[in-house]
């Protein structure tokens, strides 16, 4: 008889992964901490033309490309002489199940079939779901969404529930917990019960997925525009968006192209607390996420977690949920654009950083989601509001994470504020090395380290002997 | 008392973990409270009242077993109320662009 307590379970985790996703991390370790990034990604994964035949296939990609004329003139009238970016935005909202994850998904669950698997099970409450569960039905395979939805008075944000509907209109099966980092053990037990492969955001498939989006935005704007982007912002929670875009923009060519990462600012907020589950109205996209997984990228559900943004990341910009909500009103009402809130993160730090910009670059808004019911500004000021959350127009400066949502009364209060990735990249590093000093490591685990953080090797060492 | 019959499209609870085996790193206030699951799928059971422990056929196949907790259970999310704050946003970035 199996041990199925917490305790047993979590135990056996290694060899339920290695089932699960059909790939032996291993092969891939090196020195005392490292392991081959490039190779596993070229050796696990699949080429852009496969992608790109796997998605069509599925009614995935060659989402249209917009210029946004009507914000990019107010951001010239408030940006100073000779500033103002104009911005452009990939309508990922058009891929089957409405959002850029469908590129992952599509990647994972042909995998999934490919090995034989007779379905496919996904641990997300955001729009990854949907993507799993339709490529799920359009491949035949079973899926099992588990996602983190309520608090223990069995309050949820609308905005999950709604993803728990779509997931069901897709037939998948959609488990639901209370909050808590246990979900892993549900998710594991339901793994050895059901021989389902893991389609984790962070394997190598669910990663290059996203490959294709990138390389797409270069392809459209050198079309349009006979150049490649200056930058391309991307939502940053888990880091597949952002790492993924990075990888396919330099794979077409792109390689001075700026990659700026995007999130809300939740800080103070604890992404465990029960108390706290409802006083964010972003359930991803937001930094009790992104600083996590930039710092410490391999807290993922699979031993290796493919997204790695301190690798590709030149910039990181937080917003307000008010500004956020404000961008997606303007998106509506002066481009004509519904779409969902989570998506227009990156908007909102798009035209902050326009204005600083010169007025004969580009940006791209790597990503729009779907809208509907439970996933619209309006569903979630009134789930906020019912949850004593105030809600007013004002300067978003005063804006205080899980007690107010200051909407902007003017287009010059978006403002973005800069993280200091120098930190970010420290800490990374004192994550990375735990106890061990630089004398410990190899030679081939500075050069690791210096991948990962996108700096020299002599930066390292001084980091390291600090 | 509303009762389920086999075939009916219902709701089950389960407790993962209870308050005292939540994991060590979970916050306190999270750690006064069970985990708790709902799953939803097809009554396996002839008829059963809320609150007894019944088995369903899930979308994936599978068979679950739990505290049958609700009937047709509603998607009651919507779009909430119109947020005056959102329209004079509307209202002001017409105004702003110059086309009222």
């Amino acid at each position: 008889m199996k041990d199925f307590s917490y305790q047993g379970v979590m135990g056996r985790k290694n060899d339920i992964m290695k089932d699960a996703v059909g790939i032996d991390y291993d092969i891939f370790e090196k020195g005392k901490i490292a392991f081959d990034y490039e190779e596993m990604m070229n050796n696990v994964a699949y080429s852009m033309d496969e992608m790109q035949r796997i998605q069509r296939e599925t009614k995935v990609g060659d989402t249209p490309l917009f210029e946004l004329h009507n914000i990019n003139k107010l951001i010239k009238k408030y940006s100073p002489q000779g500033k103002g970016a104009r911005i452009f935005i990939k309508d990922e909202a058009a891929n089957a199940s409405g959002s850029f994850k469908a590129r992952r998904a599509a990647i994972s669950v042909y995998h999934a079939k490919k090995l034989g698997y007779k379905g496919v099970i996904a641990a997300t409450s955001g729009n990854y779901g949907a993507a799993v569960a339709s490529q799920a039905a359009m491949r035949g395979l079973k899926c099992i969404i588990v996602q983190e939805v309520y608090d223990s008075s069995k309050k949820g944000q609308p905005e999950i529930i709604e993803k728990a509907r779509k997931c069901e209109a897709f037939g998948a099966e959609v488990i639901q917990l209370t909050v808590g980092p246990e979900l892993f053990y549900t998710f594991l037990k339901l793994l050895e019960e059901t021989g389902f492969f893991n389609a984790s955001l962070y394997t190598p498939f669910g990663i290059a997925g996203v490959e294709t989006l990138g390389y797409e935005i270069a392809k459209q704007m050198q079309k349009r525009e006979g150049r490649y982007p200056d930058a391309v912002i991307a939502t940053h929670a888990g880091g597949g968006n952002l790492t993924g875009t990075a990888r396919g923009l330099i794979k077409a060519g792109a390689k001075d192209c700026r990659i700026i990462g995007a999130s809300v600012d939740l800080k103070g907020l604890h992404m465990a607390s029960d108390k706290d589950f409802n006083r964010k109205s972003f359930t991803t996209g937001h930094t009790g996420f992104g600083i996590p997984f930039a710092t410490q990228p391999d807290r993922a559900d699979v031993p290796r977690n493919a997204a790695r943004v301190l690798r590709y990341m030149d910039e990181y910009l937080t917003v307000t949920q008010g500004e956020v909500f404000y961008v997606t009103e303007m998106l509506a009402q002066l481009e004509g654009l519904e779409r969902g809130p989570a998506g227009n993160v990156s908007l909102a730090a798009a035209i902050s950083l326009a204005k600083e910009m010169d007025e004969d670059k580009i940006i791209v808004v790597q990503e729009t989601e779907y809208t509907g019911a439970g996933k619209h500004p309006m569903p979630q000021l009134t789930f906020a509001r019912n949850n004593g959350i105030h809600i007013y127009r004002g300067d978003p400066e005063e804006n205080v994470p899980g007690k107010t949502i200051v909407l902007p009364t003017s287009f010059d209060q978006i403002n973005a504020k800069r993280l200091d990735l120098e930190k970010l990249k420290a800490k990374y590093v004192k994550n990375i090395i735990g106890d061990m000093k630089l004398s410990d490591l190899d030679e081939v685990d500075i050069q690791y380290i210096a991948d990962e953080i996108k700096e020299s090797v002599d930066r390292v060492k001084e980091l390291l002997s600090k | 008392m509303k009762k389920a019959i086999k075939g009916s499209w219902v709701e089950i609870e389960n407790v993962v973990l209870p308050a005292d085996s939540r994991a060590p790193q979970v916050p306190k206030d999270t750690k006064k409270t069970p985990l708790k699951m709902w799953t939803r799928g097809v009554l396996i059971n002839d008829e059963a009242e809320i609150g007894e422990t019944v088995r369903v056929n899930t979308l994936s196949g599978r068979i679950a077993e739990g505290k049958l907790v609700d009937i047709k259970p509603r998607y009651a999310h919507d779009f909430g109320y119109p947020v005056i704050e959102l329209i004079e946003t509307g209202l002001a970035l017409k105004e702003d662009i110059g086309g009222k």
